[in-house]
């Protein structure tokens, strides 16, 4: 499988990532890519951008780490993950997550378990910046509840059986 | 020991990182912090609710109650919110 995981101040372009991920194969059914992207607001009050600060080289690890752990569970041809640091504007993208693989189910899933990872243990935190001063963004319970479904064995969402 | 902060705690404690020499009884990652928060007002407040932070030796994450024996670099920052 090949795996590409970068972190970055700049933008990326996703269409030119997916496309890279397929280029000059046959065998990939199914490309899902995930993008998320800075809103103008945070809990209903707008803000101005936001300022990811992050832990140099412990984010590049721990998310290979769940890289290679969702290759083990899932068939997959290829994963990009690119998650941007610094200032960001609303409207900017933030990540990027691509899954490659022959069936769709694949794709998804470990698309989503590499989201949920992203969000409740890679090391980035997110201050947001407003008019009036700024402040650091709370972490979410729902998030966490989110991570850890992919744990729980009833809560599997094995999508290959 | 190389002593790493991130976010709201480096700006409470008011600095990324330092060098500390540990005295020999600090054994795990929670009696780190209880020793930091007695070093001073701006350690206080950042330790002040230790169970709200989240810590990592060398560069994994780890709870608590892990021994620190051997450890090279040890960070503390809140929940993490990427993504």
């Amino acid at each position: 499988m090949s795996a590409t995981v970068r972190l970055q101040q700049e933008p990326f372009d996703a269409a030119a990532e997916a496309a890279k991920i397929t280029r000059g194969r046959s065998d990939v059914g199914a490309v899902v890519m995930f993008t998320g992207i800075c809103r103008g607001d945070e809990n209903g009050e707008p803000i101005a951008a936001l300022t990811l600060e992050h832990y140099p080289g412990m984010a590049e690890a721990e998310i290979a780490r769940h890289v290679e752990a969702a290759e083990s569970r899932w068939a997959l041809q290829g994963v990009t993950v690119i998650h941007r640091y610094g200032r960001i504007a609303p409207g900017e993208d933030i990540v990027l997550v691509v899954t490659a693989s022959s069936h769709r189910q694949d794709a998804f899933a470990a698309a989503e378990f590499l989201m949920d990872y992203l969000k409740t243990r890679a090391p980035f935190w997110k201050r947001v910046e407003r008019a009036d001063g700024g402040t650091w963004v709370d972490a979410k319970s729902s998030d966490d509840a989110l991570a850890d479904r992919w744990a729980r064995p009833s809560g599997r969402r094995e999508a290959a059986e | 020991m190389k002593l790493l902060y991130f976010a709201w705690v480096r700006e409470r404690v008011g600095k990324p990182e330092e060098e500390i020499e540990l005295p020999a009884e600090i054994a795990t990652v929670g009696d780190l912090m209880s020793w930091l928060s007695r070093r001073g007002e701006e350690y206080a407040h950042a330790f002040e609710n230790p169970r709200v932070i989240r810590a990592a030796v060398d560069r994994a994450h780890v709870k608590a109650d892990t021994a620190i024996a051997g450890a090279r670099e040890i960070a503390f920052f809140p929940p993490m919110t990427g993504g």
